[in-house]
């Protein structure tokens, strides 16, 4: 049913600054039972100025409210094409906060450790299962540190053989995350056009001996399977280069196709797509990189080993890359991709796959008819519309912020940029049918308001919390803190 | 499967809509050649009971801070978390919800990071903060590019051998490729030696890297290597690993430097074996346009209204591609809710309070082990809750030993700090009581409990 | 959308005035009008040499940065300093008061690579 009618109550709240009383507390702290001393006081500080003084209640009271003003998956339909918002299942929670997780210290030698250790290996075994990669690395931070870490491996490697090559080739459909991390390893980015999908021809074409590396998205960025895969990475591995694989759209791999028998040599997971631990707000992320046998020697340290009926961080590794971050990832986040896998199985996560594929095909066939789609073939997890074909000057903009009036989190759009005002969709396998449904029955009115009361779209979104709101003013005079 | 709604009904009801007979025609579009031909070799799928119990026996083969008596630091820190953190960063609108790109249903999100940004801003004593990177140790290797980047044509990059080894080794990583020369300047009395560091300024310098506190505990003079360095119009950048410290000392922004970057684990976090943290990162006015990551700034609706949105996003890698100021791609939103709520709990009073109880425990833990037989306390400089032990024997051995007995003495630093004869970083926060302190030097004179 | 007569134009859409040997530069209708709400501007200092081609400052809206090109060599002898600070100058007013920079011109013979009107008109149309 749907409907742009029905309130809510939505109400405002002041910063914690503003809601601030002298004096008041929202904190105990466990009396003092060693002497009173404090350091010789031109060290120490004054106040901290501004600093709010608030009581428990205050605190509890202000990220509730606050949190009413956001939309998570849990709120609803959160089609966002290329990000995979599945739903984050609530034992994966209770996992990571078992206190023999989250109490670990990282400088607790292995013996204490072996509990943690062992789930780490045994995830990077069954991401290697997943992905055909034979060795893995769990330790970059996010899907943008897991290229940057994958690209240094592949520097390095060829610069251990003599080789100085200083260029990547990047298709013009990537995420900005493949040429910003190109460029951290020093290298210059080639971008090669591509028709949907990259042709050997259009890699042939700009493949020589400088270039180090082709960086690609399997399945693409519009959704579409890079049927080409195999005779592009031998094309470049003829040529002395290596294949970098952006994992983004995994979900629409598991049990049907493996990176790593494709003649890739190096491919990041972002677990907190393919592997359903929560997109958090922004992060944090996870992103697991998995690499071929000559690369091994060249992963980040340290990684995960088994040491007799044990497991054992490994440090002697003299080629390595170095270290990413600080310690070994993001700990708590592998627990909740390894609660994922252990509750799917292999069985599961291939389904998942398969309903992923099923229902973005399912919104495709139902849009089809009433929203322009440029690129016809055969799509896997995801699909992309044009804006061409909406009427009255309504352009994506406006149908992803009407969308927000009927309920629904609004897709990607003006990505990928290769489509003209793209609205990229991506549902996911844990929609049901009715949610698609009802989704694709609100496209469809907001086609036709387009057709005839445009202003609905162009006022959108009514119902939010506020209106559209004044990038412009924000980012000529940023203000970007409270001042008293 | 319970998160797969699908009924087999419903499939051939899709299956029809799209007009194809099966779902492995959907798979056309993948080439034979490329097929997996046979099923993933993993276990079946284990309901949400067995699951729970597998993974709790699992979680019980570590040995954690509740334990045992734990006095680990060395960048990451066992506080207690007040129970209303968890509770609200599991409400599920900000933890199933991406990053805000859509504004309007989103406000709850980017207040919360505005605010965050605020606080972190109102700590280190500078102007702009962004909303937070993945970790210290990678925060500290981008404000490491952000001086070069600023610093137009200079290339060197000074790092004192007091910051951590693990900021230090990432720093390295971040620069392996590009054309950075990095420095070490030694230390003396466990702080960076200025009369070292004054030898290896010159204007092809774009920043000092230093920590405050430093690794081995130690409070830094910044006030003095912000003026050396300015001297030669290269940036200080102070980077802090435990910034409790930051409601005692003065703020790194009051002393000078340029960029604060730092930790945030201690404020909320859980160590979980070492992640999620967050990375903060602040600067002055000046360097706005060239900080990494992202944004919240403040602005209004259509009908005046005030809201937050994301701001200054050409300077980040989804417009800018290649010449972005960084590819990160993500903050660390779940975990900057946990540092605001901390925070904001805590406040004005109740931070100071925290701070003063670790030091003084600390204190009182290292007046005690100076007195043992054979310790000796390393460096005679202030330090805050952490500080280094010189052993009468090898602290591998002495660690060793401890842990028998179920106390984790400290992070042995014979394998970052050679030169530095038997030392042992300890650690003592306001979870360790003065019982556990007192095991921990009875343990260290050899008593057997 | 307006092109003045007197002005001459490049393709990566800048006009040029030429008075004597001062070329006064900045962006024309249509490229401010293809990037919507310019937020920020980085221009060279006074004293700057530039040579033809190369990059001259950086226009940016909201989601879109934009690269610009110095149509000719020369030395900056002006910068308009209020652009900074009032951006949006450059969508009111591209041709008068959002002026971006006075050049110098060190080597005249760069005009004759300059479009006039309506080359420059035509070329919009046929982009």
């Amino acid at each position: 049913m749907i409907s742009t009618e029905s309130r809510g109550l939505v109400l405002d709240e002041k910063l914690l600054f503003e809601q601030s009383q002298p004096g008041r507390i929202g904190y105990s702290i466990a009396a003092l039972d060693v002497p009173a001393v404090l350091p010789e006081s031109k060290l120490l500080r004054d106040d901290i100025s501004g600093f709010p003084e608030l009581s428990e209640v205050d605190v509890v009271r202000h990220y509730t409210r606050l949190s009413t003003w956001n939309y998570g998956v849990d709120s609803g339909f959160y089609p966002l094409g290329s990000c995979t918002m599945k739903y984050n299942p609530k034992v994966n929670e209770a996992a990571a906060r078992l206190p023999g997780f989250s109490d670990l210290h990282p400088h607790a030698p292995d013996n204490f450790s072996q509990g943690a250790l062992e789930l780490m290996y045994n995830l990077q075994c069954d991401l290697g299962e997943v992905s055909g990669f034979p060795a893995m690395t769990l330790q970059p931070a996010a899907g943008a540190q897991g290229e940057f870490a994958g690209m240094l491996m592949i520097r390095a490697w060829q610069e251990a053989k003599g080789e100085k090559r200083n260029k990547v080739i990047i298709p013009d459909t990537a995420h900005g995350t493949n040429p910003a991390s190109a460029a951290l390893c020093g290298y210059e980015v080639i971008t090669v056009p591509s028709d949907g999908v990259l042709s050997k021809e259009a890699v042939a074409a700009v493949m020589d001996d400088d270039v180090a590396a082709l960086m690609v998205t399997n399945p693409n960025t519009l959704g579409l399977f890079e049927a080409d895969i195999r005779e592009i990475c031998d094309l470049v591995h003829e040529r002395g280069g290596l294949v970098y694989s952006d994992g983004a759209n995994l979900n629409a791999l598991m049990g049907i196709s493996r990176p790593g028998d494709l003649g890739i040599d190096v491919m990041h997971f972002n677990l907190h797509k393919t592997f359903s631990t929560p997109h958090g707000g922004g992060g944090p992320g996870s992103g697991p990189v998995g690499v071929v046998e000559k690369l091994k020697p060249f992963l980040p340290v340290p990684f995960v080993v088994q040491d007799g009926d044990g497991y054992k961080l490994e440090y002697n590794c003299p080629q390595s890359i170095g270290r990413m971050k600080s310690f070994f990832g993001h700990f708590s986040i592998l627990v909740r991709a390894y609660s994922y896998i252990l509750s799917m199985g292999g069985t599961g996560l291939k389904q998942a796959t398969e309903l992923a594929v099923l229902n973005a095909n399912y919104i495709r066939a139902r849009l089809e008819g009433e929203f322009d789609l440029p690129y016809k073939q055969r799509s896997l997890h995801e699909v992309v519309f044009s804006e061409d074909g909406l009427h009255n000057d309504c352009h994506t903009l406006d149908v992803a912020k009407r969308l927000i009036d009927y309920g629904y989190h609004p897709p990607t759009i003006y990505f990928p940029l290769v489509v003209h005002g793209a609205l990229m969709i991506e549902p996911t396998e844990t929609e049901s049918r009715q949610s698609i449904d009802e989704f694709c029955d609100a496209m469809l009115a907001i086609a036709a308001e387009a057709k005839n009361s445009p202003e609905l779209l162009k006022q959108a979104p009514v119902r939010a919390k506020v209106k559209r709101l004044d990038e412009a003013t924000a980012a000529r005079k940023p203000k970007l803190r409270w001042n008293s | 499967m319970r998160y797969l709604p699908h009924t087999d009904v419903e499939i051939q009801q899709m299956l029809d809509t799209i007009g194809v007979s099966s779902i492995e025609e959907l798979f056309s579009g993948v080439p034979e050649e490329c097929r997996l031909k046979r099923p993933l070799d993993l276990p079946v799928g284990k309901s949400e009971s067995e699951l729970l119990g597998f993974l709790r026996e699992l979680s019980l083969k570590n040995i954690t801070v509740s334990t045992c008596d734990s006095f680990l630091g060395g960048g990451a820190y066992n506080h207690f978390i007040p129970a209303v953190v968890d509770h609200l960063v599991s409400r599920s609108e900000f933890y199933t919800a991406y990053t805000p790109y859509q504004p309007e249903i989103s406000q709850g999100t980017l207040q919360a990071i505005f605010e965050f940004q605020t606080l972190i801003c109102q700590l280190t004593g500078m102007d702009v903060a962004n909303a937070s990177m993945y970790d210290g140790a990678s925060a500290c290797a981008e404000a490491v590019l952000l001086t070069v980047r600023a610093g137009k044509k200079r290339k060197k990059v000074l790092l004192s051998e007091t910051l951590p080894p693990q900021y230090r080794e990432t720093v390295a990583t971040y620069c392996r490729y590009l054309d950075i020369e990095l420095i070490i300047i030694a230390h003396a009395n466990g702080v960076t030696d200025t009369a070292k560091l004054q030898t290896l300024l010159d204007d092809q310098v774009a920043a000092v890297v230093v920590g405050y506190p430093n690794y081995f505990g130690q409070v830094e003079d910044l006030a003095a290597i912000a003026e050396l360095t300015h001297a030669v119009g290269a940036r200080l950048v102070a980077t802090v690993a435990e910034p409790l410290s930051l409601a005692l000392f003065k703020s790194p922004g009051e002393l000078g430097a340029d960029v604060v970057v730092g930790e945030g684990q201690s404020f909320g976090i859980p160590m979980s074996y070492g992640g999620p943290g967050i990375g903060f990162f602040a600067v002055r006015k000046k360097d706005m346009r060239v900080l990494p990551g992202r944004l919240v700034g403040e602005t209004v609706d259509q009908d005046g209204k005030r809201g937050f949105v994301l701001t200054l996003a050409t300077r980040e890698q989804h417009i800018r591609r290649e010449k972005a100021t960084s590819n990160i791609c993500s903050n660390q939103g779940m975990c900057i809710l946990m540092v605001s709520i901390y925070l904001a709990l805590h406040g004005k009073q109740g931070l100071r309070s925290l701070a003063e109880l670790n030091y003084a425990k600390a204190a009182y833990a290292k007046e005690k082990i100076g007195q043992l037989d054979g310790f000796e306390i390393a460096f005679s400089g202030e330090s805050f809750n952490e500080f280094v032990v010189t052993c009468p024997e090898s602290p591998t051995v002495l660690r060793q030993r401890l842990e028998q007995q179920g106390i984790l003495a400290g992070i042995d630093l014979v394998k970052d700090y050679s030169a530095l004869e038997n030392g042992l970083l300890v650690c003592v926060t306001e979870q360790n009581n003065r019982e556990q302190i007192d095991r921990l030097t009875d343990a260290l004179a050899g008593g057997d409990l | 959308m307006d092109f003045p007569e007197e002005l001459k134009y490049t393709e990566e859409h800048e006009w040029i005035m030429v008075e004597g040997d001062i070329a006064t530069i900045g962006i024309t209708d249509f490229a401010q009008d293809q990037l919507g709400d310019i937020v920020f501007v980085e221009l060279p200092e006074v004293g700057d040499t530039l040579e033809a081609g190369k990059n001259l400052g950086v226009v940016e809206s909201v989601k879109a940065v934009s690269d610009v090109y110095s149509p000719l060599s020369g030395e900056v002898v002006e910068v308009n300093e209020e652009l900074p600070d009032e951006p949006e100058t450059l969508n009111n007013s591209p041709y008068e008061s959002g002026w971006m920079i006075k050049l110098k011109v060190s080597d005249m013979s760069g005009l004759d690579s300059l479009l006039d009107v309506s080359a420059y008109q035509e070329f919009i149309e046929n982009d």
